[in-house]
């Protein structure tokens, strides 16, 4: 297959949602059967996907848009907004240095331990949240295993940001990493090793030739992480102490505000990060249309 | 590696940093991921073995994961069937919003937990848009039950069977079903035999990440199970109950033992897959 021929089935293989191959009657459902499994599909896709999403919205505006409204600028809320922000502001960016370089030398370079390297890059992703959060309390909280050296030098990790940052960056550790280690395998080393030939130092190669080449994966696998950084749960919920206006994260507060059945406030703020999600679907989705076959190797997840 | 270059650590290569970003990795590894999982071997077998087996046998831990693990294997199983019949109407059929649809199907992967969770909650509550019709007129209770964890789980695993199966069933050459159809097989038979075979392991890996994902989900189960110790109370939500009672070794004996289990079944999915694909292979 020619480099051309190959990039046009990446291509449909990407776009593939929409191409129907023409069948004959023989390889065809008959068309109750195929009406009967797309309603099925539709109605499962609207009881568990849509309805949850249009639930979140519509409660959060049960009481009018001036409740919402209130709801949103009040301090705590806007304290976690602030937070939210501020802890994936240092997390993503964090784990973007790290991905760029683990997928630089995973992907460019043949060394023992390749496998088993990429192996616990991808472990953050199969263990449970809360246990995510619970390593950080073991290690530096009170009664953890660094907690009274850390008492003693006036240190505070856990139920303080750091915590948070740190929890945050373990759970969105192999989002970039995962993304760009296929697709700068895919590309292989021929033009770093062209421009190095060329004279070209080892950052002009990394900045004019790499990165243009990844800008998209790159880009992907940052919006995959700063969903999940936004969002996260599980983990922060073990190291923050709900402190309110202090270690509350927006979930966090979700979480507070339902159970004191503030539901209205608790569903406004949650309807803000649900409005999180779908700009990341809609720039995810996007981004896969537009440049399908540089991402190709993304797509299996 | 070739042979005359196999004894070395690396394949010698023109491209520079090689030790710099190996050095980054491994230093980040360690400090994220590697140190604070040794910190959780550390504190668990501080309480000696025999500590260690009197919460492993306390009869709300063993009640907890039975809730997590049987639970999240019902709705990995769901997923496994609903999530091959919507890759399937998605790669095969053509009807309006397809893409807007196919777009959704990410949804759990990008909706934090915390919100998933009251939402399913607000619509599966007995007052709810889908709880009430299914209380008044099957009886079904949905949420602060075990049906409500079964359908938070759905809801995070849905995306992992339909991505898994869907590339599969693209890539699938429509040449093979064309023989069957041309040997006389009915259409029923033609998937049964022909296209079911072949995306099987596709749907174990589905069903074994969605598996793997629901034994350890908090976030959008806490709010929706009801929380009564011994019947709906989950792994991760008694590990949170133990850190705040100031039990730590109790937490990371518990967390240990859930990072063992989910280790294990993985393995053992992962070996079935093999298997799998093995008897497959043409």
């Amino acid at each position: 297959m020619s480099a051309e021929e190959k990039a046009s089935v990446a291509q449909d293989s990407v776009a593939a949602p929409v191409v129907v191959r023409v069948r004959r009657p023989a390889l065809a459902e008959s068309r109750w059967v195929r009406r009967l499994l797309i309603a099925a599909a539709l109605v499962f896709l609207a009881l568990f996907l849509l309805l949850p999403l249009v639930a979140v919205f519509v409660q959060a505006f049960q009481k009018g848009f001036a409740a919402y409204w209130e709801a949103l600028v009040e301090p705590d809320a806007v304290a976690a907004i602030r937070l939210t922000l501020l802890v994936a502001a240092i997390a993503v960016p964090l784990n973007l240095v790290f991905g760029v370089a683990a997928s630089w030398c995973i992907a460019k370079f043949d060394f023992r331990g390749k496998h088993l390297l990429t192996t616990l890059i991808d472990l953050p992703f199969s263990v449970s949240p809360v246990i995510s959060g619970l390593v950080f309390v073991l290690l530096f909280g009170l009664h953890g295993v660094l907690g009274p050296f850390l008492k003693s030098q006036g240190i505070q990790i856990v139920f303080a940001l750091p915590g948070l940052v740190l929890a945050t960056v373990f759970v969105t550790f192999p989002f970039v990493a995962r993304e760009l280690i296929p697709l700068m395998h895919e590309q292989g080393c021929d033009e770093e090793e062209a421009a190095l030939v060329l004279g070209a130092s080892g950052w002009q190669t990394f900045w004019h030739v790499t990165l243009p080449n990844i800008k998209w994966g790159l880009l992907y696998g940052v919006l995959l992480s700063n969903a999940r950084a936004m969002g996260e749960f599980g983990a922060v919920s073990v190291v923050s102490g709900h402190i309110r206006g202090e270690t509350n994260t927006m979930p966090l507060h979700v979480e507070i505000l339902y159970n004191e059945y503030n539901f209205v406030a608790a569903f406004a703020v949650a309807s803000l990060l649900a409005l999180l999600a779908l700009v990341t679907l809609a720039a995810k989705t996007a981004l896969e249309w537009r440049f399908g076959a540089e991402l190709a190797a993304l797509k299996r997840h | 590696m070739t042979g005359a270059v196999g004894w070395q650590i690396r394949r010698p290569s023109v491209l520079p940093g090689f030790g710099l970003t190996l050095g980054i990795t491994l230093t980040w590894l360690s400090l994220i991921v590697l140190v604070p999982l040794a910190a959780l071997a550390v504190k668990a077998t501080g309480l000696g073995w025999s500590g260690f087996w009197s919460v492993a046998s306390d009869a709300r831990v063993l009640a907890a994961f039975r809730v997590s693990f049987g639970l999240s294997l019902a709705a990995a199983a769901v997923n496994a069937v609903f999530g091959l019949l919507v890759a399937w109407v998605l790669v095969r059929y053509r009807f309006p919003a397809k893409r807007l649809v196919d777009a959704l199907i990410d949804l759990p992967f990008a909706l934090p937990t915390a919100v998933a969770g009251i939402a399913l909650t607000a619509l599966y509550a007995p007052n709810g848009w889908v709880g009430q019709p299914l209380l008044d007129w099957l009886g079904v209770r949905v949420a602060f039950s075990p049906i409500g964890i079964a359908v938070a789980l759905i809801f995070v695993g849905l995306p992992f069977v339909v991505r898994t199966v869907e590339p599969v069933l693209q890539e699938m050459p429509p040449e093979e079903e064309e023989a069957a159809a041309c040997l006389g097989a009915s259409r029923f038979q033609t998937i049964r035999y022909v296209v079911l075979p072949s995306i099987f392991p596709a749907l174990m890996t589905g069903f074994a990440l969605a598996f793997a994902r629901g034994v350890g989900e908090y976030g959008s189960v806490i709010f929706i199970a009801g929380n009564m110790p011994g019947l709906t109370e989950i792994v991760p939500l008694l590990i949170v109950i133990k850190l705040e009672q100031y039990d730590y070794a109790g937490a990371a004996a518990v967390g240990t033992l859930m990072l063992l289990a989910s280790f294990v079944l993985l393995l053992i999915l992962n070996l079935l897959q093999s298997w799998m694909r093995a008897r497959h292979v043409r």
